[in-house]
């Protein structure tokens, strides 16, 4: 489930939650647009995240279709100051 | 062809205590430290049975699998970002062999080094704001129509159906316009209290779990020494339109944008 925070003071208490307790969905947000990327021949794997992106989309669709939020256009990168 | 890959979880300064003790990585393999040149990855050793290409790509079609390897890297990665700053890497990344990680370290040394530098003293934290869709905005409900017109919707009632729906759709946009705005004022209210910040695409309801738009998935890269003034200005931003949720304190996933291809730099070329 969701871990919710309801005071924003609950920043003092130091303590990361445990792996477990972290929403899933919220950790493939970063694990999946974040992070170090290394793609070419000597890696085996899934380095192109849309390849990962879709594969999940994929499964969740087929239980639900898709939300109708509209979408907000895409600038996903991070912003430096 | 070897029958194992070295999955790779997370690069990170050599601080001279590489090890991570009894540390359980992807599929319950132990992880091991490779040290070269000042920096070290976090790595175990895995099957290609399960981590090759094909394997994979099958594997991350079922979300409990997926679910499982994901908190099994977040594992690993908050162990060693509790203690030093880390470059965490994206889910199943996979290299044929520890020499190639040393030689990822080896050629991306000054790269790594640099974003280190920067999520240095720093923590990641998640905002998510959430409106419901349904909650009456300062849109006004549609009229009711007089004599005249409900005798013209008795006669044509497709017409009147379309209206009505087009006034729903205007309403539902208006919504979303109001709920947008006040999405992007929060992001730039706590981006000013943030050295980096970005945007995650919106959840799927199906995975968060909640029917409201989620109209910002954000997140902050927040200096240790101004966490409270984050989350001053977070409570400041509460309001009744709004349901706002904290996650983190995160290593900064969000925020290292390193990508590198090795490909470009084979002297042979491609195989």
């Amino acid at each position: 489930m969701t871990h919710e925070t309801p005071r924003g003071s609950a920043l003092a208490a130091e303590g990361r939650l445990p792996a477990e307790r972290v929403a899933l969905v919220d950790l493939l947000d970063r694990l999946l647009a974040g992070g170090v990327v290394v793609s070419g021949d000597l890696v085996l794997s899934i380095a192109d995240i849309d390849l990962v992106r879709i594969s999940l989309r994929a499964l969740i669709m087929s239980v639900r279709e898709e939300s109708d939020a509209p979408d907000q256009g895409g600038r996903y990168a991070p912003t430096w100051k | 062809m070897t029958d194992s890959g070295t999955y790779v979880y997370a690069v990170a300064r050599d601080a001279g205590h590489a090890r991570p003790a009894d540390l359980a990585g992807v599929a319950g393999t132990p992880v091991h430290a490779i040290t070269h040149g000042g920096l070290v990855a976090y790595v175990s050793t895995v099957p290609l049975e399960q981590f090759g290409e094909e394997p994979l790509r099958r594997s991350l079609e079922d979300l409990d699998w997926v679910g499982e390897m994901a908190r099994a890297h977040h594992r690993v990665v908050e162990a060693v970002a509790e203690r030093v700053p880390t470059a965490p890497v994206r889910l199943a990344t996979v290299y044929s062999s520890e020499e190639q990680v040393r030689d990822l370290l080896d050629r991306w040394h000054d790269d790594f080094t640099e974003v280190l530098s920067h999520v240095s003293g720093r923590r990641e934290w998640g905002v998510k704001a959430y409106v419901d869709p349904t909650a009456a905005a300062s849109a006004p409900a549609p009229a009711a129509n007089g004599g005249g017109e409900g005798a013209a919707e008795t006669a044509r009632p497709g017409t009147a159906y379309l209206k009505r729906r087009q006034a729903s759709l205007r309403n539902r946009e208006q919504r979303w316009r109001q709920a947008t705005a006040r999405a992007e004022r929060i992001h730039a209210d706590l981006s000013a209290v943030a050295v980096a910040s970005r945007l995650h695409r919106p959840q799927d309801p199906q995975l968060s779990g909640r029917d409201e738009w989620m109209v910002l998935n954000g997140a902050y890269l927040v200096d240790e020494g101004r966490g409270e003034e984050f989350a001053a200005a977070l409570d400041a931003l509460r309001g009744q339109d709004v349901d706002l949720e904290l996650t983190g304190p995160w290593a900064p996933y969000s925020f290292i944008a390193l990508e590198f291809d090795r490909a470009d730099l084979e002297v042979s070329g491609d195989a």
